[in-house]
């Protein structure tokens, strides 16, 4: 008879790769289910289109590279459907087409593919499309439920903010009734995906934690200050994609650190960075370079974090 | 409760067999005694082909500190002494000995009824003249342990009662049914080393032998002694984590725990230090848990060293009908056979039968950086970087990120979404800088 040889240990935990994919996804269907009802049938195009386009991609690069098909881990899915959670619903198919492309192609599969990647490959997908095409990344609508025909154009609350100091009531923040992105305009359903991921373990809390926790407390500085011209933490916490980004983007495995010490500095990091850029720079909006520029720091923050290894002098 | 950082939680599955009482499985025909079943070095054969051996007879031994003799464990006739497979994986020198009628049955060992007339001493030279060695699995010499070095100061004796392996129930039972032996055992330990307090630890999983080790610790009088009871948890039984659980001390990287004042010991090799000393019998028998889904009547046996695993699984009934994968050792640490003529050797606690269904998903995935093996790494390495560095045998960053300090416990891969083997990469990286060296 022969018997299985393998190496220990022969017990694992059920969770896989592709498992905590599908929790993701799982995670991000209330919010995605929002931008249809608020944004109508486009929100739902433009989903589809990148979802399609991601997986497509990735599917022709694997062909191309001769490897081994990566589709069934559902990752491509994963950043194609992120993509199009944080473009405007007016973004229009092509622009939304290239972006999925490029976020596949330069933002993973240049690096090696799942895992490999340094920077988060939908956020990567999304600064290509604000650098080419910096009108129609910037240009919102008001929501007009899945009912409503004409979209009227309309300005997001960072926006109505920063530039005209007016702000947006919490209810309809929370709810997501608002001017924004495809999937980040309701907080609480983002929220709720979050803690689900958080209650599947899918994704720790230190990085949400301390990214929103910083951000709502550094922002507060600045309100503190000048409450007229600032805007309140409250605020900071649920406008624009800080919740999609601190759920869902800033938890990214590949591209945040490894160590516990470590997910608190990059949330630090970036809680600070969203705030500097929303208050002090020409853009509104700041979560997306906020996480970029932190995703670039992750080597050097696994380095200096690493843990004292049980019995080494501290 | 008690308990170190980080660790896993995996399903225990010892119900099968945590409420059978031990038994003695009869003598076999035939025995495989490995004249190396210990951590350092081998025996040499003490005997010829074609030797009268009789049972408890020495029949290997070594001048080299670090290592510990082979007995017979039947009667009978030297057939061969060649390399045969051995359950670690390779084929190492053994005695095979077939029973038969002896006219000798050698001088009956000395014994002696208390410890008082004991010196320390002559507590190491009985030890180690009865080969006793860890019986948790480590199989690492007791004499020598036994022998703190000049300077070091042992303060406590902490025997093992973790057991926190799934599936094993051989400590467990161990605790029910041999618990005075135990505590004279750690007692002598304790004389040997000049500690003055023993500590048990035991993990909350087993209420009854706390209760029964309690019970026995009371009545004792000579050293300052009690039961710790621990939470469940893997890898609690390894001496670093019980060490830190227990004393909150920490074993220093690439030290033992007789750095930090403390000798940690087995229930089993409690036991088989009393049986030495009270009895004179050397260490020829161990209890070995001989369970999992591929066994059709799961037990606990005591089983002369040297038995093949043929013989104690004919002894459960056989194997099921769907057994793909038999382990010696637990499913944590366990190594997977490819036969079942291998022998029980000193440091087998389980022979573990899987089936088609305890089958691990294998596809491997690429490191998605998820960190689950660093929260769960219980000396707090990041072992998810050690496996790349292994891959790439980059061994110098695999030192510098502390690769060395690695104790095998298999947590990392245990959690791995990626289903990467990340201790077997460590594991090799490590043997790699042993032969660079």
């Amino acid at each position: 008879m022969n018997y299985l040889i393998a190496p220990s240990p022969h017990q694992k935990a059920s969770l896989t790769v592709p498992g905590m994919m599908l929790l993701v996804i799982f995670a991000l269907l209330p919010a995605a289910i929002a931008g249809f009802i608020f944004f109508g049938l486009r929100a739902l195009g433009l989903i589809l289109v990148c979802v399609a386009t991601a997986v497509a991609t990735e599917y022709l690069i694997n062909k191309i590279m001769k490897k081994e098909a990566t589709i069934f881990d559902w990752s491509a899915v994963v950043t194609g459907l992120l993509l199009a959670l944080s473009v405007s619903p007016s973004l229009p198919y092509y622009a939304a087409i290239l972006g999925s492309i490029f976020a596949i192609a330069i933002g993973k599969q240049l690096f090696g593919g799942l895992g490999y990647n340094i920077f988060n490959p939908a956020l990567i997908g999304r600064a290509f499309l604000a650098a080419a095409f910096p009108v129609h990344i910037t240009s919102y609508v008001a929501p007009f439920f899945w009912r409503g025909v004409e979209a009227v154009s309309s300005a997001t609350p960072l926006a109505s903010m920063k530039f005209q100091q007016q702000l947006t009531p919490y209810g309809k923040l929370l709810v997501g009734n608002i001017a924004g992105c495809v999937g980040e305009t309701s907080a609480l359903l983002l929220l709720l995906g979050g803690l689900f991921l958080l209650w599947k373990k899918v994704i720790g809390w230190r990085i949400p934690v301390s990214y929103l926790g910083t951000a709502a407390l550094f922002g507060g500085v600045f309100w503190l200050i000048d409450p007229a011209k600032y805007p309140d933490p409250i605020f900071h916490l649920l406008a624009g994609g800080l919740m999609l980004g601190a759920w869902f983007m800033a938890t990214d495995l590949v591209t945040t650190p490894l160590t516990k010490k470590g997910m608190l500095v990059f949330g630090v990091g970036a809680g600070i960075l969203v705030v500097v850029i929303r208050l002090f720079s020409g853009l509104p909006e700041g979560v997306m370079y906020s996480i970029l520029i932190m995703n670039a720091l992750v080597p050097l923050i696994n380095r200096y974090t690493r843990p004292r290894i049980l019995g080494r002098a501290k | 409760m008690k308990t170190f950082s980080q660790g896993i939680h995996p399903k225990y599955s010892k119900g099968k067999t945590r409420g059978k009482a031990i038994q003695e499985l009869p003598a076999p025909q035939r025995v495989v005694i490995p004249l190396h079943q210990h951590t350092g070095a081998a025996c040499e054969p003490l005997v010829k082909v074609g030797d009268q051996v009789f049972e408890g007879q020495k029949i290997g031994e070594t001048s080299k500190f670090i290592s510990a003799p082979v007995h017979a464990s039947i009667s009978g006739l030297v057939k061969k002494i060649e390399p045969m497979p051995h359950p670690c994986g390779t084929d190492v020198m053994s005695v095979v000995i077939e029973a038969a009628p002896v006219a000798n049955s050698g001088l009956p060992a000395k014994s002696y009824d208390s410890l008082a007339e004991l010196s320390p001493d002559k507590i190491r030279k009985i030890v180690r003249e009865a080969g006793i060695v860890g019986l948790g699995g480590a199989a690492f010499p007791t004499h020598v342990k036994l022998t703190p070095p000049e300077g070091k100061k042992i303060d406590t004796i902490l025997v093992n009662g973790c057991e926190c392996e799934p599936y094993i129930t051989a400590d467990h039972r161990l605790m029910l049914e041999k618990t005075e032996e135990i505590i004279f055992g750690a007692r002598a330990a304790a004389m040997a080393t000049g500690a003055q307090r023993i500590i048990i630890g035991i993990e909350n999983n087993k209420k009854d032998a706390i209760e029964r080790m309690k019970s026995v610790v009371r009545k004792q009088r000579d050293f300052q002694s009690a039961v710790i009871v621990l939470k469940t948890k893997y890898p609690q039984g390894g001496e670093k984590m019980l060490v830190k659980a227990v004393l909150n001390r920490e074993v220093p990287s690439q030290g033992l725990p007789l750095d930090v004042g403390v000798v940690v010991i087995n229930v089993g090799t409690a036991a088989a230090i009393m049986e030495a000393i009270t009895r004179g019998s050397p260490l020829t028998k161990r209890v070995v848990t001989v369970t999992g889904p591929g066994i059709k009547e799961p037990k606990n046996l005591l089983v002369r060293v040297g038995t093949t695993f043929k013989d104690v699984i004919d002894q459960c009934g056989g194997l099921t009908e769907t057994a793909n994968k038999v382990i010696m050792g637990g499913p944590m640490m366990g190594i997977s056979q490819y036969s079942q003529d291998v022998p029980v050797v000193k440091a087998t606690s389980c022979i573990l039968v899987l089936t088609k269904k305890q089958m691990i998903e294998e596809k491997v995935y690429p490191c998605i950086k998820c960190s689950r093996c660093v929260d769960h790494c219980p000396v707090f390495l990041l072992p998810s970087r050690l496996a790349a560095f292994s891959e790439k045998a980059k061994y110098g960053q695999f030192e510098d990120w502390g690769g060395a300090d690695c104790i095998e416990c298999g947590c990392c891969a245990y959690v791995c979404p990626a289903k990467i083997q990340i201790v077997q990469w460590i594991k090799l990286a490590k043997l790699k800088l042993r032969q660079m060296r």
